[in-house]
């Protein structure tokens, strides 16, 4: 990571008795795309709102290019901000909105409007300068909210929630628009949401939260395939969790015994755990294999794992069809219940697994991530 | 509901039909009279007759009372500036208190409106009269000030009471004092609904305070300030109570004129011609404001 731009340094802040942020440590380094991801109520948009300076710290500090800004006001701060709600000023028209903070930087007229002119072009609202707000669409008043901050060249861009007010069609747009528009301008973003699909798409880096505190910083492809919690895990995706004990701890393998999950979870890899100790299992769906097992059907060989280890038999429950993949529900011999994805990739796909269809579950010994918390 | 109404027309002439006979009988035709009145004169003590003379009204016009319509236009001007100045703040703390001191700040605001003007203009008469606690609490501090400069033997002459009833300044004061309210809830209904994310948007993009309010939070509360101006200026030009108590001679206003002409001089015509011009120069003002805002309104959307 380059030399941070932004640094939250043990901040917490407290609302009379609640603990909306506690004690958050996290450096955003130049150029990144960065999303603070997590439920709602998880002090998110507190974090935000306290880089913008809507709220100052209760303790700690926030670095800005190593100067502590925790407690200027946010007209004199480098930040600027895309609301939730967008914020556009209805009595403006769309020029004048994008002007607007640099009227009152004191910018001079020509240099303003050329300006103006080229943060238009750039969200490409080229010919919208002389409307106004209630003439646009949601999606073109968020456009003039991002050329309104963009415009005035801050050193971060903040987003809170920047397309949860959008519909599903326009929000895909939006998301690699704004991944290419990051690209373009150079500027440091840092956004809030509560959707983890849009996180993994957009960020480059992405802070998990929960309960006012940092549970795990890491890369899109890290959170999902290396989470350090049962709640990333949860959070992020769809998971099967199991809880277990860890029976074996080598350098190079490990086994997990797991009471809800008739057989034994072999991983290619050690766990740095105390031998016996109770762990939990997370198994992403789309890393089981689904395995006919009627008319006598021999179990599916496994290269990488030792007889006895993930394989379970179960029963197709329920298949919900998402078009591109089905999930289906599978009941467990002994009780329990594993969902398990598949990709339909020919037309027929779909068809090949019933309800009531007794399976084989299978999966490398590579898809399990082990979680200590 | 507009499309329901219309099928069920017997039931929606069975609930209009109260409240329409009500204005019809007890404000329409009392003011039609009224209206007719103004076209006639006074035949006996008792008894008029319309004959549809403008004799009234070319009376009225007369510089006299065209004197004292402006200066209660003026008086109602001044009222509703200051009640502005004055509501604004009012309205902004209201807005941005918390829920439970908001509603401490309505009821305060709200409770004299439940108490007789009557009593309340009396009691801003014991507030401003030369034995009043404004001239108390001044003529304390002159009195302890005179005792200061005594020490030194140059003691201050006698305290002389400012003269604070009975003027121009009483009236506007009084007028003040009764419209307020009615100036800060409009005002408050209009800045209540302001989308506070506009205001911090306008701190984000680098202006201050005082220019947030300049260009965002008085821009948007314009409709509020247009119908908190109406309904203060209006009631104030017609005042009545409050000039006639906290008024000397010099600061009457028509309505005391109008009240005049209705009972000791008892010359309805006359008086109803006034009361009609009145109305006749609030429409007109109204029309012209209406004129012009929409004049406003079309230039900005072309």
């Amino acid at each position: 990571m380059s030399e941070p731009i932004i640094r939250f340094e043990n901040v917490t802040k407290r609302y009379g008795k609640v603990l909306a942020v506690d004690n958050v440590s996290l450096s955003i380094g130049e150029g990144e795309f960065f999303a603070l991801l997590g439920p709602s109520g998880c002090g998110k948009t507190t974090l935000l709102r306290m880089l913008a300076g809507f709220e100052t710290p209760t303790e700690g500090r926030i670095l800005i290019d190593g100067e502590d800004i925790s407690r200027t006001p946010p007209n004199k701060r480098p930040v600027n901000m895309v609301f939730q709600s967008y914020a556009v000023f209805p009595h403006m028209t769309v020029a004048a909105n994008v002007a607007y903070g640099l009227v009152v930087d004191g910018v001079a007229a020509p240099e303003r409007s050329r300006r103006v002119e080229e943060a238009l072009a750039l969200v490409k609202l080229d010919g919208y300068g002389g409307r106004k707000p209630d003439q646009l669409s949601g999606g073109q008043r968020q456009r003039v909210a991002l050329a309104r901050a963009l415009v005035k060249r801050p050193r971060v861009l903040l987003l809170d929630e920047p397309l949860s007010a959008l519909d599903a069609k326009l929000r895909e747009a939006m998301r690699s628009e704004l991944a290419q528009l990051q690209e373009k301008v150079g500027i440091t973003f840092l956004f809030v949401t509560h959707d983890q699909d849009e996180a993994l798409a957009m960020a480059s880096r992405c802070a998990v939260m929960n309960r006012g505190l940092l549970q795990q910083v890491a890369t899109p492809s890290d959170l999902y395939e290396f989470p350090n919690s049962r709640f990333v895990a949860d959070f992020i995706g769809s998971v099967n969790l199991f809880e277990g004990r860890l029976a074996v701890d080598e350098p190079d393998h490990a086994v997990v015994v797991a009471p809800g999950l008739p057989t034994r979870i072999f991983l290619d890899h050690g766990v740095t755990g105390a031998a016996d100790s109770a762990v939990w299992v997370a198994l992403r769906p789309e890393k089981i294999e689904l395995h006919k097992r009627g008319d006598g059907r021999a179990p599916p060989r496994l290269e990488d794992t030792p007889e006895g280890c993930n394989l379970v038999a179960g029963v197709i429950r329920q298949i919900s069809y998402l078009g591109s993949e089905s999930v289906y529900e599978v009941a467990l011999e002994g009780g329990g219940a594993v969902k398990a994805l598949r990709s339909n990739l020919t037309r027929r796909d779909q068809e090949d697994f019933t309800w009531d269809e007794p399976v084989w579950l299978a999966w490398h010994a590579c898809s399990p991530a082990v979680l200590l918390s | 509901m507009d499309e329901s109404w219309r099928k069920a027309k017997a039931v929606f002439a069975a609930l209009s039909a109260p409240p329409v006979i009500w204005l019809a009988v007890f404000f329409l035709a009392p003011l039609a009279i009224i209206w007719g009145y103004s076209f006639g004169n006074n035949k006996s003590l008792t008894e008029i007759a319309v004959d549809g003379t403008f004799a009234n009204y070319i009376h009225a016009i007369k510089p006299l009372y065209m004197g004292i319509i402006f200066k209660s236009f003026g008086f109602a001007l001044i009222t509703t500036a200051l009640c502005l100045v004055v509501g604004f703040p009012v309205a902004i703390a209201l807005t941005f208190a918390s829920q439970r001191s908001k509603a401490w700040l309505l009821l305060l605001i709200m409770l004299p409106f439940w108490t007789n003007l009557l009593i309340r203009t009396y009691a801003l008469m014991a507030v401003l009269r030369t034995e009043g606690y404004i001239n108390l609490i001044l003529a304390f501090f002159y009195n302890a000030l005179s005792r200061l400069t005594a020490l030194t033997g140059h003691p201050l002459a006698a305290f002389q009471p400012l003269e604070l009833l009975h003027n121009n300044f009483a009236v506007v004061f009084g007028l003040v004092y009764v419209q307020l309210p009615f100036m800060v809830l409009p005002l408050y209904a209009a800045l209540d609904r302001l989308d506070r994310s506009l205001l911090e948007a306008s701190l984000d993009l680098g202006a201050g305070h005082l220019t947030t309010f300049a260009r965002v939070v008085i821009p948007l509360a314009v409709p509020g300030i247009i119908s908190g101006v109406l309904v203060t200026l209006i009631p104030s030009v017609g005042a009545y109570l409050t000039p006639d108590l906290l008024g000397g001679p010099s600061s009457q206003m028509i309505a005391n004129v109008i009240e005049r002409q209705f009972k000791t001089a008892n010359d309805w015509p006359f008086g109803a011609a006034l009361s009609f011009l009145l109305m006749y120069m609030t429409f007109l003002a109204l029309a012209v404001q209406a004129i012009v805002s929409r004049g406003r309104r079309g230039r900005r959307e072309a």
